[in-house]
């Protein structure tokens, strides 16, 4: 009895949870354009998608702010958290402070302080702004899953590195480095999913010149539904699946 | 200044700047700009005024506070009321299946938030699947009109966040000690008492994060009363946008965004001292 309430709970919210993913996947091969009723399996949606050249210029525009920023965060972000993690350092306390206080911090609030501070430096927004927004809000998901995979191995490799004449930085890409390589794998894929996906933040630093998708699809939206979206975010929800379930299977590899 | 002091310096230096550049100073200025009066031409100016705080309290303005407040607050405890039993079969299930079940909830939570909103609004809107399945079942003659109502944010809050609340639930749960739930039945307790004086307690510091990681976002999620709402229902987030983008007042929207840190903060300080409590109980 208590065993069938659990499983019929759970299956439940999986159902909620899933269930429009689902719809929006189905639909996005759906022949009609204006009604819900299926009128049969077409491509038609993902062809007229990609003649679509705005939306293939905010495709592009944000898989390059994602492929770099997420590229920037995780080299600063792996540097980071070696750095916590070996070195004593005055504000050791005040940089973990920072790095929790930015993954809390309520997104709105990042968004319309950077605004504040690109307008202010007179720097247009655009491109950069948006990069460094992005590589802002990654940065300490990358220190933080680097981190635990560096606390997790035995000191000792690096003091007998050292003994044996490892400069630091060879220490750091010889040693260090590909013993943590999987969760740095995954600290970048989880990175690049969180740019990619960014609304709130990229809405108060991106410019006129310069559009990325989510903000393209949540102006669409805005509008009206156009079977189009449809087909566009069954992309970017696949590619999301993707690096997840890769980022997934990186950080498990580890503790075996 | 030697090889490796030179390693160490550049490793903390970059990421200490990059913090102080893109997260401290813009922080303060926030806290700062608050703090000012409002100037058309130049977005601020001085002298430092409270009058903005004096707004945000003003029957008009408190008015979109307190709503906020109360649909974050809302929100978290359907949150609670899904995902704690959820959290908690989950973490029951036999240990070859858990895995699994865990992924298909992470998945969720990485997805952009405005996808699944998205999603939503196909399902709910007038001519949409939920209204096609009611007609043709025969239960309503007239389309319902679910999209643009209250019911229809607190569905895209709940979907959008519930993730983010099973997950602190799930890893407190999973670790739970089951000998302290057999103790206590042996000893006498039925499944309430065991559930209020053992499982409960063992559980606060997930519930904590859970609703810290709920009930904040849940005031700024902007997009979701304005794909799912209409223009009625309004967030901080919402409110917040509009004072930078539509009526340039940065020193009102910076104070109410004070409002929110002060709120995080407020919360971060309770989940820190419950659970210094939680661990100095847990040791004796």
């Amino acid at each position: 009895m208590k065993r069938w309430m659990g499983i019929s709970w759970v299956s439940l919210v999986f159902a909620f949870l899933y269930g429009p993913l689902l719809v929006l996947m189905v639909f996005s091969f759906n022949q009609a354009r204006y009604t819900t009723a299926w009128q049969g399996f077409s491509f038609t949606w993902y062809t007229s998608l990609f003649e679509n050249q705005h939306l293939l210029d905010a495709f592009v525009n944000s898989l390059i702010v994602a492929f770099v920023s997420s590229l920037a965060a995780t080299a600063m972000g792996t540097l980071g958290a070696f750095a916590v993690s070996w070195y004593r350092f005055a504000g050791r306390k005040i940089f973990f402070g920072l790095v929790y206080s930015v993954m809390m911090s309520p997104d709105i609030v990042m968004g319309i302080s950077l605004l504040m501070l690109f307008v202010l430096a007179g720097i247009h927004p655009g491109f950069l702004t948006l990069l460094t927004a992005h590589i802002t809000f990654c940065l300490p998901f990358v220190i933080v899953l680097v981190h635990a995979r560096i606390s997790g191995f035995d000191p000792s490799v690096v003091d007998a590195a050292r003994d044996l004449g490892a400069k630091e930085y060879d220490v750091f890409f010889k040693i260090i480095l590909p013993m943590i390589l999987p969760a740095v794998l995954a600290g970048w894929l989880l990175s690049f999913t969180l740019s990619l996906d960014d609304v709130i933040i990229s809405f108060f630093v991106t410019g006129p010149g310069f559009e990325i998708l989510p903000l393209k699809i949540y102006s669409m939206v805005k509008l009206g539904v156009t079977p189009e979206v449809n087909a566009l975010c069954t992309i970017l929800f696949l590619l999301t699946l993707a690096a997840v379930m890769t980022a997934h299977f990186l950080i498990k590899e580890k503790k075996k | 200044m030697n090889e490796r002091q030179g390693f160490k310096f550049f490793a903390v230096f970059i990421n200490m700047a990059w913090f102080a550049l893109f997260v401290l100073v813009p922080g303060l200025m926030v806290v700062g700009i608050s703090f000012l009066t409002r100037d058309m031409g130049s977005f601020f100016a001085w002298p430092p005024t409270l009058v903005h705080y004096k707004e945000l309290v003003d029957p008009v303005y408190a008015k979109v506070l307190g709503n906020s407040l109360v649909y974050s607050l809302n929100t978290t405890l359907l949150c609670l009321g899904i995902g704690y039993p959820f959290a908690w079969f989950l973490s029951r299930a036999p240990a070859y299946r858990r895995p699994l079940l865990l992924m298909m909830v992470i998945i969720p939570f990485w997805t952009s938030s405005l996808i699944r909103t998205y999603a939503l609004v196909i399902l709910l809107k007038a001519n949409g699947i939920i209204n096609a399945v009611l007609m043709g079942s025969g239960i309503v003659s007239e389309p319902v009109s679910m999209l643009y109502t209250d019911v229809a944010v607190y569905v895209g809050l709940v979907y959008s966040l519930l993730p983010f609340m099973i997950l602190p639930l799930y890893a407190v749960l999973e670790k739970m000690d089951l000998r302290l739930v057999e103790a206590a039945r042996d000893l006498g307790a039925n499944g309430l008492q065991v559930f209020v004086h053992v499982v409960l307690p063992l559980s606060l510091p997930g519930i904590m994060a859970g609703c810290i990681m709920v009930f904040l976002p849940a005031m700024g999620l902007f997009y979701i009363p304005d794909l799912l709402g209409g223009a009625k229902t309004m967030l901080v987030g919402n409110f917040i946008k509009n004072q930078f983008l539509t009526t340039s007042n940065w020193p009102f929207g910076s104070a109410a965004s004070v409002f929110l840190l002060l709120l995080m903060v407020l919360m971060l300080g309770i989940y820190f001292l419950l659970s210094n409590r939680f661990n100095r109980n847990q040791t004796l």
